[in-house]
Order: structure tokens, then sequence, then C-alpha cells
């Protein structure tokens, strides 16, 4: 492990955390509001991606940019307004029940439209190439914008939330809806501006993820159960909570990829060598790289055994 | 659908018949539908309503909603699989026909294993951890080459022992038998958990998790073993599966398997027993039958999953026992031009819908073929623009008469249901 | 602070015990140090203003709260900090103050599973119900007791209120606990219905100790041998009706003029 490795690899990590943020988010603003788990989270990050992919074709990557998560806002909404509030009163499984089918529904629209394999949704020229030179490795600029717009869109959430009328009304509404309803406030329109804005933020990722990492009808899949496990480690309806998490998941996933070490190696270390006869072969020779997949899932059972509440969560979900 | 909540029991005809009638099916279901792609269709829906049937023990018994549940049908299948061939080999020994206990003994344990973590939640937060147990154990599968198989997945034959009365295992009509046979058990079985104390207490845990508590009950162990048993079910389908198909892959414990279970035990209907049978055979339909019909089949499954959470959370059972139930007080009859225009109308605008996307698909994939498809005997241009107005003409106005439609169907319905209820009234009073 | 009326320091166990008992939800402490002895069979009473902390002594100990320090002693045995289903295991079950049934099971059913523990049936899928004769006997006795057999196989959920509420009843001593907490069974029944209910506590409740949060006065000094006060998260009185009646201190703190409303019959 040398220090060109690290630093690279922990800016990578911070900006794939940053991102993960982004989306774990808006599903905890979601879940903290309306105790709905939005299962269609990431496919709303996939429509972001497409759409960006299209229309900046048209109007170019920077206005996609706005243009984008304001569609994904529209369809989010219209889903909560049409879909979602309809099976309120039904109890919460049938609440994510039906944004399950809805992932299954944006999925098929996706290919529908643009077809099953990837498509070639390229950086901006702007984007292109390394923002600087660490060691010898390059440090894209696409990485850096991602970390960019990822902080400045939390910011301007907290700000909102925090400084803004709307926000504290939303704030009021995460707790005691009806309350705020009794107090003249259009709860039923607050959700559907959570539920469009959360499906928005998603979008922006989608939007600026789409085409530094790729885009194709798996991504959705990919990152979905990550971001569940995000929610869960972090601790059911804590933003800090989704934050922390976010940034050691996408570091350890980070790290965890590019290190070939296993078992065996350490072992070798040791001067005791593992031959493919050695019992446990199957296990020892594996390497870190290998693992990787497993550890995000890893850490979600380990946290819910040692402890259920997740990192800094306060409500038993 | 509204309140009152209904609920009725036919078995006034009598529970043997009933059980009567299901084994005669499927004793007879082979004889009625001869071709071998019939055939293998019933075998498939044969292990696959063991699985959905135990899934249901989660869903609708104990309001448990897991999306990893095919991790546990899928590790069956493969230790069944590889239970075969270290028979076939000679090391281990288990006649075939037991193989699929081998299946079910290796869901019990994975339940018991990985089912401690995950009940120790409910609601959301179990959800949850299902979705993440299930993606680990599928990321797994490509770090253990040796157990899953690695990308060819493991194969066996299934014919390995020496004939019984001439019985060998190696035709498909011969295995359907099997899986018949275990169909029927398992349903069995299933069923009579629904009437034991634990089966009884889960539907509790369902209905009021915190009361449960307060009778004396510990709420996580009940939802455990529910756990652990709707694991030994579907590991038993699993070990079905594996000796149906002779081959089984890391898929059998992917994400996408598990959320078809959710989806058609949720259409057949959670709500009753008997629903996660009917979603067995519609899921056996759609994966051989629709799927060649149409690429879009997934999106029409879907759209359809959507409308039944919102209209119809309790699927397909519930349509037909509410239908049952009118039946029974004698007013089916005044629906029948109501479900018949229903039927129309939505056909037409399903017509509508299917010619875009018939032609959306062909864009993009036949279009080397050229721009026109045949579609239901009329040929459609794809580039053609009077091809699209008249697909969108059709699906609108299909639309359009659906919803004028269903709006004169609720009113009926509406007035139906109260007339239903001042029936009930009448003969409480006798 | 507590009274302990005519009874003299003995090591007598109580059939429940609460000892400096305090619970504080954040910053705010809810249950300020309450103090109570109940003895084996009384009947007592809770009452005092809203936002007291009636309900939340019940949920202390019952243990769907844990309490912030103090004790909880069910006939000599600390059950502060122990599950709900442990405590219920040891003798003690309560009703809650919004209606807790299992809505999509019958009448009978609910009954039922009330009883199923405290027969021994524990997690047990090897035998069916319908060969428990010991446990649909019992269902059958205490839905005759709570006077819903014409309803045994209706859907909890499609019940009346007061209906309901007799099962909530039902269900709550259906284990044969001994001590019984009742949230405010009578709420949101009519003057009739109230006095039926009680005479059906009152038959149900037999040679128990019963712990009952109530509002309506004419209940409580109907029911009760005795009564506690509770406000602000602590006991400034437990005597006899009579006594508490005269209390100075309840009088201002809560009493009012409708102590002089029960005198007079009405409310």
């Amino acid at each position: 492990m040398n220090l060109e490795f690290f630093t690279i690899s922990l800016l990578n990590g911070l900006s794939y955390g940053l991102l993960l943020f982004m989306l774990s988010s808006g599903l905890t603003l979601i879940f903290s509001m309306m105790g709905v788990l939005n299962f269609a989270h990431a496919s709303f990050y996939m429509v972001g991606a497409y759409i960006a992919y299209s229309t900046s074709q048209v109007i170019g990557f920077w206005w996609s940019l706005l243009v984008a998560p304001l569609l994904v806002f529209v369809i989010g909404a219209a889903f909560e307004r049409y879909c979602l509030r309809r099976v309120h009163k039904f109890g919460h499984v049938p609440e994510l029940l039906i944004t399950f089918g809805l992932s299954y529904l944006l999925l098929e629209l996706v290919q529908l439209v643009w077809g099953r394999s990837a498509v070639n949704y390229v950086l901006p020229t702007g984007l292109e190439g390394p923002l600087f030179t660490v060691f010898g490795t390059n440090f894209p600029k696409s990485r850096a914008f991602i970390m960019l717009i990822s902080i400045v869109m939390l910011i301007s959430i907290w700000l909102l939330l925090t400084r803004t009328r709307i926000g504290l009304v939303i704030q009021a509404a995460l707790t005691h809806p009806e309350t705020v309803e009794a107090l003249g406030h259009n709860v039923p329109r607050v959700f559907m501006l959570v539920f469009g804005g959360g499906a928005a933020l998603a979008g922006l990722a989608g939007v600026i993820g789409g085409n530094t990492f790729v885009t194709e009808p798996a991504m959705a899949g990919s990152v979905g159960a990550i971001i569940f496990v995000v929610v869960v480690v972090g601790g059911m309806g804590s933003l800090s909570g989704a934050f922390l998490a976010s940034l050691l998941i996408g570091l350890i996933q980070t790290f965890a990829v590019a290190m070939d070490q296993s078992l065996m190696t350490l072992l070798a270390k040791f001067s005791y060598v593992v031959t493919p006869e050695t019992f446990g072969y199957p296990l020892l020779k594996l390497t870190i790289s290998q693992v990787a997949p497993i550890l995000p899932f890893l850490f979600l059972v380990l946290i819910l055994i040692f402890r259920p509440k997740g990192l800094l969560g306060t409500r038993e979900g | 659908m509204t309140r009152p909540f209904h609920e009725f029991k036919p078995y006034n005809v009598g529970r043997w018949l009933l059980w009567t009638l299901y084994a005669l099916l499927l004793i007879a279901a082979p004889m009625m539908f001869k071709s071998s792609l019939a055939l293998t269709m019933l075998s498939q829906a044969g292990y696959l309503v063991i699985i959905c049937l135990s899934y249901n023990i989660l869903l609708g018994q104990g309001g448990m909603l897991s999306f990893g549940h095919a991790v546990y049908a899928g590790l069956g299948s493969f230790l069944a699989v590889h239970a075969m061939n270290l028979a076939a080999k000679g090391t281990f020994y288990i006649p075939l026909p037991l193989i699929p206990l081998v299946g079910g003994l290796s869901g019990l344990f994975f339940a018991v294993l990985l089912g401690y973590v995950t009940t120790k939640k409910a609601g959301t937060t179990f959800a949850m951890i299902t979705l993440g147990v299930g993606e680990l154990v599928f990321a797994m599968s490509l770090m253990f080459p040796e157990f899953f198989g690695g990308e060819g997945g493991i194969t066996t034959n299934r014919a390995y022992g020496k004939p019984v009365f001439g019985i060998s295992f190696g035709p498909q009509i011969q295995v359907y038998y099997l899986i018949a046979f275990y169909c029927f058990i398992c349903t069995a079985a299933m069923f009579a958990f629904t009437r034991t104390p634990l089966g009884r207490i889960l539907n509790a845990v369902r209905d009021n998790p915190e009361r449960v508590e307060f009778i004396g009950y510990n709420t996580q162990r009940v939802r455990y073993y529910a756990f652990i048993i709707a694991g030994f079910f579907a590991g038993i389908g699993g070990g079905l599966a594996a000796i149906n198909s002779e081959i089984v892959t890391a898929e059998v414990v992917s994400g996408v398997r598990s959320g078809s279970l959710l989806l058609f035990t949720f259409l057949g209907g959670a709500t009753f027993f008997f629903g996660p049978i009917i979603g067995a055979g519609l899921l056996v339909l759609a994966l051989i039958l629709l799927s060649e019909l149409s690429m879009a089949w997934l999106l029409y499954v879907g759209l359809i999953f959507l409308f039944m959470v919102m209209y119809a959370p309790g699927g397909i059972a519930s349509l037909i026992m509410m239908n049952l139930r009118i039946a029974s007080f004698g007013k089916l009859k005044e629906l029948w031009v109501g479900y018949l225009s229903l039927a129309v109308t939505a056909l037409v605008a399903l017509v509508g819908a299917a010619a875009m996307v018939e032609m959306i698909y062909h864009l993009q994939l036949n279009a080397a073929l050229g721009a026109e498809l045949g579609f239901m005997g009329v040929r459609l241009n794809a580039t053609n623009i009077n091809s699209w107005l008249g697909a969108g003409f059709v699906l609108i106005t299909g639309l359009g008469l659906f919803e004028l439609t269903r709006r004169q169907f609720l009113t009926q319905w509406g007035e139906i249901q109260n007339e239903i209820e001042k029936e009930i009234k009448r003969r409480e009073l006798l | 602070m507590s009274t302990s009326p005519s009874h003299a320091e003995t090591s007598a166990v109580y059939s429940l015990e609460l000892k400096d008992l305090r619970k504080s939800f954040g910053k705010t402490e809810i249950i300020r140090g309450t103090n109570l002895q109940v003895n084996a069979g009384e009947r007592v009473a809770i009452i005092g203003p809203n936002g007291a902390g009636k309900s939340t002594l019940f949920n202390l100990i019952s243990g769907r709260f844990e309490p912030t320090s103090g004790q909880v002693l069910l006939n000599g045995q600390r059950i502060d900090g122990k599950k709900p289903f442990e405590i219920n295991r040891l003798g003690l079950s309560r009703s809650f103050q919004i209606t807790n049934i299992f809505p999509k099971l019958s009448v009978f059913e609910n009954l039922r599973c009330g009883v199923l523990w405290s027969l021994g049936y524990k997690y047990t899928f090897f035998r069916f119900l319908a060969d428990l004769d010991d446990a649909n006997q019992r269902a059958d006795e205490l839905m005759a007791m709570i006077k819903l057999d014409k309803k045994r196989d209706v859907l909890a959920i499609n019940l009346t209120y007061a209906e309901q509420r007799a099962l909530e009843i039902g269900i709550t001593i259906a284990g044969g606990a001994n001590v019984i907490l009742l949230d405010e069974p009578t709420a949101g029944m009519s003057r009739s219905e109230t006095s039926r209910f009680i005479n059906l506590i009152k038959e149900v409740t037999v040679g128990k100790t019963l712990l009952t949060v109530e509002h309506d006065m004419g209940v409580v000094f109907g029911l009760a041998d005795k009564i506690a006060v509770v406000v602000y998260g602590e006991i400034i009185a437990y005597d006899t009706p009579e006594a508490v009646r005269a209390d100075q201190r309840v009088q201002e703190a809560y009493l009012g003029s409708s102590a002089a409303d029960a005198q007079a019959g009405g409310h």
C-alpha cells in the first residue's frame, strides 16, 4: 500500500460515497417524512441518467443538469399523486409493494425506449480528463465534479430545510403530519413535493453519475441494494447516519476493489505456504477484491447483530 | 375492497371434496394436456406452488415482506444437486425421491442461520434486511465456484439410481409425478400449519404484533420459527427444481428470482391460502407463454401488479372470493354485463397499447427486417405515422370507455354490497 | 409521596409494588418517583388530570417502557426492565386505551390466542387447534363471560365499539393473569354502556388484583376499593374513596367540583 494508491483511492472513495449519499439522502427524507421506503429510488437514478443522455444530445450536458432532474421530479410527483397516495391507507407494506412495482415498470420503460444494452452517455468536453495528477495517477475532473455537485446539493437542501418556511413545514410534517395539516398546511401537497424532490435528487445523481460510471439498465439494481444497506446501517431515518454510512461504504468498496491481498498472501508473509490441498483453500485464496462485492452486505449483517439501531439511528424502523 | 372486512368460507362444500379434487387435478393434468410443452409447464408449476406457498407463510400469514426468499429455495437447489452428484459418484447414496428432502433440510439450515439476524427486526427494516442478505448470498456465489459452479452452474443427471419398477426418473412424466406428489404433501402440510397454535399466533403477529407480546408470546421468536418453516418448504421446492432442470446456476438465489416470487404470490393473492397456487400458475404462464408473445411481457406484468396493489390488494384470490360471495347471495348474474363491458374496453385499450409497444420493440430490435410488422393480423408500419395514430386512437378510446364502464360498475357493485349487508342483517334477526 | 392506609409495615408481599419509580423522556421527567403498594384482590382506580402520566405508569408496569430508575415488583419479584411477554408470563395482563385486538381474526380466535400460552401450547406446530379441548373450552367460557357468544365467528373488525372493548377485556383476562391493568376501559362509551361494562368488569375480575385508569368519577367511586391520584407524575394520595374525596390536596389539584357532582350521583 503506497501513498499514491491511498490518496487516489481516498479521493475516488469519497466521490463515490458522496454520490451514494446524494441517493440515500433522498431515500431517507422520503422515509422520514412518509414512512415509505421507496424501492424505486435507484430506478429514478437510472431514469435521470437516461434522460440526461438523451437531452444532452439536444441541449447539451450543462442544461441537462437542470432539465433532467426536473423531469424526474415530475415523474416522481405524479406517481405520488396518482398511485402512492391511493395505497397510503392500506399501510406500509402495500406502499413498499407499489414502489417495488414501480421499479419494474421504470426498468421496462427504460428498456423499451433506450434498449437493453448500455448507452454511450459521454462526459462533456468540460469534464473530460484529469483535474490534477497525484503521484502519477490522474484524478478525473468528472469525479471531482460529482463531489462538487453533491456537496452543493446537500448544503442547499440543508439550508432549504432549516432556513425557509417550506422547509420548516416539511420538518414539522416529518414527525407530526396531522398537526401540520390542522394548522392549515396542505400536507398531501407537501408529501408530493418531498417525494418528487427525493426523486429529483436521485435523478440528479444519475445525471452526473451516469457518464462517470456506466449507463445501462442494470445500474438501478446494482446501486439499489447498496443504498438500502446505507440507510439501514446509518440508522433508518437519520440523515447524518446516512452520510456516515455512505462515506464508509464508498471508501471500503473503493479500497477493497483494488486490493489483491488475501489470507493466503498474508500467511505467505509468515512463511506459511497455502496450496490447493490445504483445508479451507477456497476461503483462503479469496482476495479482498474478490470479496469486495459482499462487503456492504456483510457490514449490514454485522451492524444488525451488534448495533441494530444503526450507526446513528434513533427511531426503531 | 371496502369496509366492513369480508370473510367468506365456502367450506360447507366439504374440505375433503376440495382436497380430493386437488389431488385428482394433479394426477390427471398430464392426461388432459398432452404436449411436452404442457408437461414442462406443469412440472415447473408443481414446485413453484410449493415455493410460493412457502413464501406466503411469511407474506400473507405473517405480514413479513421478504425480498430474498429465493435464497432458501436456491440453496436447497444447490445442495440437492450436489447430493445427486455425490450419489451418482457412489460417495453417499440417497435415492432420488428423497433428494427434495435434502433440499428442504438445506433450506431449513440456512433459514436457521440467516433467519436469526433477519427476524431481529420487523416491517420495512425486515424487508431491507432480506434484500441485503439476498444480495450477500448472490454476491457470494461468484466467490465460491466450487459450490456455486461459477458462470456455468452445476449440472447433474437425475437418473443415477437403479430403476425401481422401471422408474428411473429419466422421462419427464416420471419427474412430473414425483413433483406432483411432493406438491400435494407440502400443500397439505402448509395448510395444516395454518391450523396449529404457531400458525394462528403468526396471524396474530401479522395483525397486531404489539398485542401478541402482551398475551405472553415473544413476537421475534414467532417470526423466527415461521421463517425457518418457510425456508424448509422453499428448500423442498428448490430441490425439486434441481431434479427437474438438472442444472443449477447462481441465478436461482438472485434478487430477480425473489422479486418474481413476491410479484406473483401477491398477484395470486396473499390473503387466502390458495392464492399462491394461482400465483405459481401465473408465474409459469408468464415465464413460458407470455414471454414468447412479447418482449415487453414484464412491462405488462408490472402494470397489472401496480393496479392490483392499488385496487385489489388481496390479489386474484380475493377477487374470486368476492365474486363467490356475491354468487352465494344470488346476485352475480346482475354483474355479468358490467364484467363483459370492463373486459371488452380493457382489451381495446390493451390492444392499442400493445400495438405501440410492439412497434417500438420492432424498431429497436428488428429494424433490419424493414419497418413493417404483423400485429394481430394487421400489418403495421412502425415508421408510418398512421400506424402510430391508429394505435394511439385505439388506446385512448379504450381507456376512456374503460373508465366510464369502471365507474358504472363501481356504483353497481356498491349497490349490491349494500343489498348483501341488508340480507345478512335480516338473516341475523331470524 | 404516598400514604399507605391502615397497614403496618409488615414484610407482606404485595401483589404489585412500585418503589420510587421514575421515567424520563429525553430531559423531561414524566414519572417523578412514584410509590405504590397494592394488596392481592384489591381494586385500585388511578385517576388524575390529563397528561399526569397514568398511561405511562401502566406502560412502565407492563413492560412497554423501561423505567429510568426505580423498581416494579410483581408478587415480590422485580419485573422492571423485563420484556412485556416475560411480565405477562409472570401473571400480569393489561388492556389498552385504544382498542388493541386482532382485527382479522374472529371473536373466538381472538380469545383462543389469548389462552394459548398460559395453557402451555407455546410455539407448537404439531397439534391442531381444533384438538386443543382445554383451549377451546376456555375460549368458549370467556366468550360467555363477556357476553359475545352470539358473535363467535364474527371478525373482530366488524364488531361495534363496545363489543370490541369487551373483547379487549376478554383477551386481557384470557391468560388467567392475577394482576389486571385496564387502561380507560370505558373510554368512548355512553352512559348505559358504561354501567353495563363496569358490571362486566366486576364479574370477570373477581378475586383478581385490578388496577384501572379512569376518568369517569361515577365509575371510580362505584368500583374501586382504593383510589390513587396521580398529578404530575407523582401519586399525591392513595386511600379509600371517601378519604380521597375528602382530601384537601386532591380537591385542590384535581377533583374540584366533580366530587360534588359524583356525590349528587351525576357527572
